[in-house]
């Protein structure tokens, strides 16, 4: 504690010296892309943390955080390098909210956030490639594993009393890890994968997927793939040709959109994704309600979480140097302190300014495990009655 | 009963899944090739013609439902089509104004057209998004399904199913219907005689006194309406998203090449070429085998690529008509 209060003062006198300074915050998502219609809800709460952050006024002297949004596509991994390259040497950024998709946030992490030490929290890049990944200590995730994932879809699948699926992945690194894990732990636990094939997103058709999954059969399909993309073509034709009356959805599937666009005709169907319940969750969604966009949407409160823990850690260790303050994320993260909900930034700050500590808990409930990601909590939803409703969290 | 089965398996998952997609793709394909015909260039922007015209089309089809205006079973967005194909050509109309014109006097090469054109994609891609937005939507009302497969297996006694949506029987009829206007079109009427002298021999189209504006334009209004046609069709059996018609550039060029860039006739073949070839080489055979010769116990499922291989089937084909006959297979201009 002693060392603690030291360090705490030792990095407020460095940073008085520093005085107020404005921090760039980069926010890198797939505004454009296959996962499109996710983004600007995330991006918004980045931006809401930023600006919680901001309006407290007692964030390191003083400063102000300014958010800048740079496009990583979610599939081209070139662009997103450019993107985060553009953020880091062009912007100066100081950490970065991002990338989205697992595939692009490897690449990006590995090219540039590591050789220019700059950290890199995502609020949604779930595969489980990136626990062991070599990241400096400077990546982390508000998203859980898909390892966890996949366990967890199982149990769910057995538990209806389906013990045969048909399973079909998009065809990156998020959706070949999350089948792969849970054809791994369905397997183990006692069920039949007929099939476990990937498909590609913005195809044009998708007929020659649905017959070949059809022809290999099952009680139940597992749509590994994404509402905006391929899950939904996929789905579409499935349903369409009645190859399949029952269907399993991840985290990249569950979303308004489903119920929206399939309504009744995925009666039955269910699925699980990384969501938390409690305080944290409820009062996020009103506070996006209250800034006029939807917090319910996929990983939207993840992306709050990666920012606020951005700045959290910054003001824990009194600078906004990325090799300082990437120390402090764990540390903010996870107990002992103050719990600290959405909203309650404002208070993390004083706390910490005092000398104190928090205990980040966030609109997703986040705790950490190493190599510092969300241990995760899954909530599993069903779909009755054109609507889509919550079953419960495990 | 069993052949039935075998039947009915292989016309509810090849047949017509692959016959309304390759309507679809032909449509697109003509409008490619009319264009690299005419007016001598890939045009790269077409996917996104398709695009925004279907956004048009989605945005009056909205504006119709708002007054009330349905028509009975069918999707209203037909009604809308006219609409939508007039904002369409003066879109194009416009592009080729302020682009392609500048182009064309100088005598640009080509290649300088399908670069500008890829310009005029980029900007058309964000148009778009920003007219209607990126998210998937769908505006298919109207009766959904012709036969669904409940109904069907009751109907037959049938142990298999079939499902023909309205949207892929409608696909059929209105791609056929407009190709036969086309070729009415070039083949009897004075403007589609100018048209295909022009694209013959330009010097001597102009001798004889044919307005080589005026061909472009008719060109473009043409392209216009085969690509929202096209669009339209296949948001209404797939769904709208923007991104998607991006994507489906490629196919329909695939479609063009091999039917022989600049022959209509070759666009409609190749278009069903790729189509069926995509689902058929990537089809597991194992249920109709199993009908046909029950007898016969084969290992897998019989199929002969993964279905991640469909597009390599399209591109091998490509490879194979380019190599033996590069004008395609209806004798287009090389590429």
């Amino acid at each position: 504690m002693k060392k603690l209060l030291l360090a705490t003062a030792a990095g407020a006198l460095l940073a008085g010296a520093a005085g107020a300074e404005e921090i760039k915050l980069g926010i890198s998502l797939g505004f454009t892309g296959p996962l499109e219609s996710m983004s600007p809800a995330m991006a918004q709460g980045a931006e809401m943390a930023i600006k919680e952050i901001n309006d407290s006024g007692a964030f390191l002297d003083g400063s102000t955080v300014t958010a800048v949004q740079g496009d990583s596509t979610c599939i081209d991994a070139a662009a997103a390098t450019a993107t985060v390259e553009r953020l880091i040497t062009a912007e100066g950024v100081k950490g970065i909210v991002g990338g989205m998709c697992s595939g692009e946030t490897i690449a990006s992490l590995e090219n540039v956030a590591k050789a220019n030490g700059i950290v890199m929290i995502s609020p949604s890049a779930t595969s489980p490639a990136l626990t062991d990944i070599e990241d400096d200590g400077l990546f982390f995730r508000t998203a859980p594993s898909d390892a966890r994932q996949g366990e967890v879809m199982a149990d769910i699948v057995l538990e209806k009393g389906i013990e045969t699926v048909a399973v079909t992945y998009t065809n990156n690194d998020y959706g070949k890890g999350l089948a792969d894990a849970f054809e791994a732990a369905f397997t183990q636990k006692g069920g039949t994968v007929t099939v476990n094939s990937a498909h590609d997103d913005g195809k044009a058709d998708y007929s020659a997927e649905v017959a070949a999954l059809a022809a290999a059969g099952g009680d139940a399909l597992a749509v590994v793939g994404y509402v905006d993309q391929g899950g939904s073509g996929i789905l579409r034709g499935a349903l369409d040709s009645g190859a399949f009356e029952t269907f399993v959805f991840p985290d990249g599937m569950v979303g308004q959109a489903l119920a929206e666009n399939f309504g009744d005709e995925i009666e039955g169907s269910f699925g699980q994704n990384p969501a938390a319940e409690g305080e944290g969750r409820e009062t996020y969604l009103s506070m996006a309600e209250e800034a006029g966009y939807d917090g319910s949407g996929a990983f939207s409160a993840e992306a709050y979480d990666a920012a606020a823990l951005i700045m959290l850690a910054m003001a824990k260790a009194g600078s906004s140097d990325p090799a300082e303050y990437k120390g402090a994320v764990m540390d903010v993260a996870n107990e002992p302190g103050e719990k600290i909900l959405p909203g309650e930034l404002g208070k993390a700050l004083e706390i910490i300014n005092g000398g104190g500590d928090v205990d980040y808990v966030g609109a997703a409930a986040v705790e950490f495990v190493e190599p510092g990601e969300s241990a995760g909590t899954f909530r599993e939803v069903s779909f009755e009655g054109g609507e889509m409703k919550v079953i419960g969290y495990r | 009963m069993d052949i039935l089965n075998a039947l009915v398996v292989f016309l509810n998952f090849v047949f017509i899944p692959a016959a309304a997609y390759g309507a679809q793709l032909a449509l697109g394909a003509l409008g490619v090739t009319l264009i690299y015909g005419i007016l001598r260039f890939s045009n790269f922007a077409h996917g996104d013609t398709m695009a925004f015209g279907t956004a048009l089309v989605i945005l009056v089809t909205w504006g119709l439902q708002a007054l009330g205006v349905g028509f009975g079973p069918l999707p209203t967005a037909l009604i809308a089509l006219p609409f939508g194909i007039a904002l369409t050509s003066l879109m194009v109309l416009g592009t080729d104004r302020v682009v392609y014109r500048f182009y064309r006097r100088k005598k640009a090469a080509p290649i300088i057209l399908v670069m500008a054109s890829v310009g005029v994609m980029f900007v058309m891609n964000g148009l778009t998004r920003l007219v209607i937005g990126v998210d998937e939507i769908r505006f298919d009302d109207g009766e959904r399904f012709i036969v669904t497969v409940r109904d069907f297996k009751a109907m037959t006694g049938l142990d298999e199913g079939l499902a023909l949506r309205s949207t892929q029987a409608l696909t059929l009829v209105v791609a056929f219907a407009v190709m036969i206007a086309l070729f009415w079109f070039l083949n009897r009427t004075k403007s589609g005689k100018a048209m295909r002298a022009y694209s013959d021999n330009e010097d001597l189209a102009l001798l004889s006194g044919i307005d080589p504006e005026r061909v472009v334009r008719q060109v473009w209004i043409i392209a216009a309406a085969l690509a929202t046609i096209a669009g339209t069709l296949y948001g209404l059996d797939k769904s709208f998203k923007a991104f998607n018609y991006f994507q489906i550039l490629l196919p329909i060029f695939a479609a063009a090449i091999v039917g022989g860039l600049g022959s209509p006739l070759g666009a409609i073949a190749g278009g069903f070429l790729v189509a069926f070839s995509e689902v058929a080489v990537t089809y597991p055979w194992l249920k109709v085998v199993g009908y046909v010769a029950p007898w016969y116990e084969p290992g897998g499922l019989m199929q002969l690529l993964g279905t991640e291989y469909k597009f390599a089937v399209s591109f091998v084909i490509l490879i194979v008509v380019l190599l033996f006959r590069p004008t395609g297979l209806f004798r287009g201009k090389s590429v």
